[in-house]
């Protein structure tokens, strides 16, 4: 009996409790009517969609700057990325790899001052980091107006200049990654393409943080009395991180708009970074620890809940209650994450 | 001490850039010097109250209370019930004031019990928690009201039979403070009811800094650890200053609602602690620091900005869009501003105490 409290006490009371909610729904799904492999699709394709940008909140965990709240400042250097891949006019597959390409130097710089910026209010990173996304994103919202973009297929049709706040990527990078060696049985699909590129980014970043530098990253994190002791730059450990993070922000965007379909401007970065945040802490990571394995279990609990609800909830009490759920779901877990009792010495 | 102008200047940095954009869009805007006026007390008058409720937390040492929103939340459930009663007027607003008040506290507990668990970043829990409470309030509002909470009227009932509509209408009880004894000055209308309940705030806070329980506040505030020394409950006294805040937000959004005559029952709150909060820090308040001059000169300057920016954009650039971007832009960016100086300032100084135990040794 002790040993199960124990374990269910490391788990978490509210990861248990969302973990039986997924299962209930799941157990619930057919006696409903819904239909398992279009369910199971449904959330791989999320799952491929979100993976990314919840594995760019790994970097900042380990290095102890937090939860990356400021997520949406690298989401708007992949918008750019992707939004000059279109303008220059490349297509299919090119625009894709174009579209990294172009985010990459945005991500790096972003990242670099971010990352100073941070180094000058360690402890308090986490709500300066999300008041810099909100300012960069409603920076952008004027930027996207008054960049100087031509392409057809993104500014308004009447005036011939500002971008629309959706562009579809149909002809362009929709789905590149999804249809790529799609694996089809009867109503279920695996984007095995999508799922493969996030498992070479994961395998990165695994072999990464098993690498000096990334040891040394984990050291700043748990412990920087002991790592500035080893002769470790704190300071450029920490900015390193922020611009892996950012990067992966970039990356994840683009990611995600090639499985959605459709890129969205303006406002839409700004509610991108709660999720993420969630889905990672309702994988088992916290305020300063953070694994691969929690991005995919994370991941995987976080969309299986927001594909589940609607259909199982809608066909059981018509009463669609999925988006309350989503949010207090996703809330009280970060809420969870941030009144546990952290060893106040390590985030010295 | 000699007085240093560069010092005195820095000190009140964002208040002086926010004269000066005003002063640059103001004659852009093109707007009469009357209906500015109107604009700003009616501003003044909507919004003064609900900042006041930000400033007890920063006293205690809590940072900006963005779990104002839960105060807000509880307003609005009470008018809730107040309009589906039919109670109007002023005795309306009387009660939808003494229904928030056990809601507000109820809130007010929690936030203040979670951000004791969360000490050191109390600003990002406390914004996390107007989330949270935001998603229960979603769940009373839309499903329970109906089936498990009494709504007498169909009227301010979703047509499916449950939930609240997306705005109350609030036309009976509109201005009715307001409008109970104004007088008009040149043109320019002054609601006297409504600013004698502000001054009268104004008053309480300033009383109330100087009771026992304000000067622990203040103790607790300026260091967690000599208040404690002191025989000071640190934890009770903290609970104290959120529900306190919570309450007064709470008075503050029936306030503001009852002058704007609806409530948008689903996003009247979820802006509403953003903007205090900028108008507070564009007064020239810090995180750590604020004054009740901070608030009027806060009110008055972020809504003159809030004003004249879209037109001025729109003069500027062609593009209406530009402006009201531009104001998002500046409120977000100002709040950002203030939370990085506070967070550089307690940086250096945690760094510069670490040197000094050091060099001690």
């Amino acid at each position: 009996m002790e040993r199960i409290k124990n374990i269910i006490r490391d788990f978490g009371v509210p990861r248990f409790i969302i973990l039986a909610f997924l299962v209930a729904l799941f157990i619930m799904a057919p006696f409903v009517g819904a239909d398992l492999p279009t369910q199971i699709t449904n959330l791989l394709n999320r799952f491929s969609w979100n993976a990314v940008l919840v594995l760019a909140m790994v970097p900042m965990i380990h290095s102890g700057c937090g939860l990356n709240f400021g997520l949406p400042f690298g989401i708007i250097a992949g918008l750019l990325g992707g939004t000059i891949s279109i303008e220059l006019g490349f297509t299919g597959v090119q625009s894709f790899i174009m579209a990294i390409l172009f985010a990459t130097p945005f991500a790096i710089i972003f990242g670099y001052l971010y990352g100073v910026l941070l180094n000058h209010i360690k402890g308090g990173e986490m709500m300066v980091a999300t008041y810099v996304g909100f300012s960069a994103v409603s920076f952008m919202c004027m930027m996207w107006l008054l960049l100087p973009y031509h392409s057809p297929t993104m500014v308004w049709g009447y005036e011939g200049k500002g971008l629309r706040t959706t562009i579809s990527l149909e002809g362009f990078y929709d789905k590149v990654l999804s249809s790529f060696l799609e694996i089809k049985i009867g109503n279920l699909a695996i984007p095995t393409g999508a799922i493969l590129f996030f498992a070479v980014l994961s395998f990165i970043m695994w072999s990464f943080l098993r690498t000096k530098t990334g040891t040394a990253m984990t050291a700043v994190g748990s412990n920087p009395v002991f790592a500035k002791a080893s002769g470790v730059n704190i300071d450029r450990i920490r900015t390193l991180s922020v611009i892996m993070s950012t990067w992966l922000a970039a990356i994840g965007i683009l990611v995600y708009e090639q499985g959605f379909g459709f890129i969205q401007l303006y406002m839409a970065p700004f509610n991108m970074a709660l999720p993420a945040v969630s889905a990672i802490l309702i994988g088992g990571a916290s305020v300063n620890k953070a694994s691969i394995a929690n991005v995919i279990i994370g991941t995987l609990l976080f969309q299986g809940i927001v594909t589940m609800t609607p259909t199982v909830m809608n066909s059981m009490i018509h009463m669609d209650m999925s988006e309350v759920i989503r949010i207090i779901v996703s809330n009280g877990m970060i809420l969870y994450a941030l009144t546990r009792k952290t060893n106040d010495g390590r985030r010295a | 001490m000699k007085f240093d102008v560069r010092k005195f200047l820095a000190d009140r940095s964002v208040p002086i850039m926010f004269i000066i954009i005003c002063a640059v869009c103001i004659p852009l805007s093109g707007f009469s010097t009357s209906y500015l006026f109107n604009e700003i007390v009616t501003r003044i008058v909507r919004n003064t109250f609900l900042i006041l409720s930000l400033l007890i937390p920063i006293m205690a040492g809590m940072g900006l209370n963005f779990g104002m929103t839960l105060g807000a939340m509880a307003g609005e459930i009470a008018l809730i019930f107040t309009s589906d009663w039919q109670i109007w007027g002023i005795p309306g607003v009387v009660l939808a004031m003494i229904l928030s008040i056990p809601i507000s506290i109820l809130l007010g507990a929690l936030c203040g019990t979670l951000l004791n668990k969360s000490r050191g970043r109390e600003m990002i829990t406390s914004y996390i928690i107007s989330f949270f409470i935001n998603g229960i309030y979603q769940l009373v509002v839309l499903y329970m009201m109906g089936p498990i909470i009494p709504i007498l009227h169909e009227s301010i009932k979703l047509p499916r039979g449950y939930g609240i509509r997306n705005t109350v209408s609030l036309l009976n009880l509109r201005q009715s403070i307001d409008n109970l004894v104004s007088i008009n000055v040149a043109g320019v209308k002054i609601p006297v009811i409504s600013f004698v309940i502000i001054i009268l705030l104004c008053l309480f806070i300033v009383w109330f800094t100087k009771t026992k329980l304000g000067q622990d506040m203040r103790a607790v505030g300026q260091n967690m650890e000599v208040a404690r020394a002191a025989g000071i409950n640190v934890d009770r006294t903290r609970i104290l200053s959120i529900i306190m805040s919570t309450v007064l937000a709470g008075f503050g959004m029936i306030l503001y609602l009852q002058n704007m005559g609806n409530i948008a029952t689903y996003s009247s709150h979820s802006q509403i602690g953003m903007f205090c909060i900028a108008a507070l820090l564009v007064g020239g308040a810090s995180v750590d620091k604020a004054s009740i001059g901070n608030v009027f000169l806060g009110v008055i300057l972020f809504h003159l900005m809030f004003i004249v920016a879209p037109r001025a954009g729109t003069v500027i650039t062609g593009d209406s869009m530009i402006g009201e971007y531009f104001r998002v832009f500046i409120s977000y960016g100002v709040i950002t501003l203030a939370l990085v100086m506070y967070e550089t300032k307690k940086h250096k100084k945690k760094k510069m105490t670490k040197e000094g135990t050091e060099n001690e040794k």
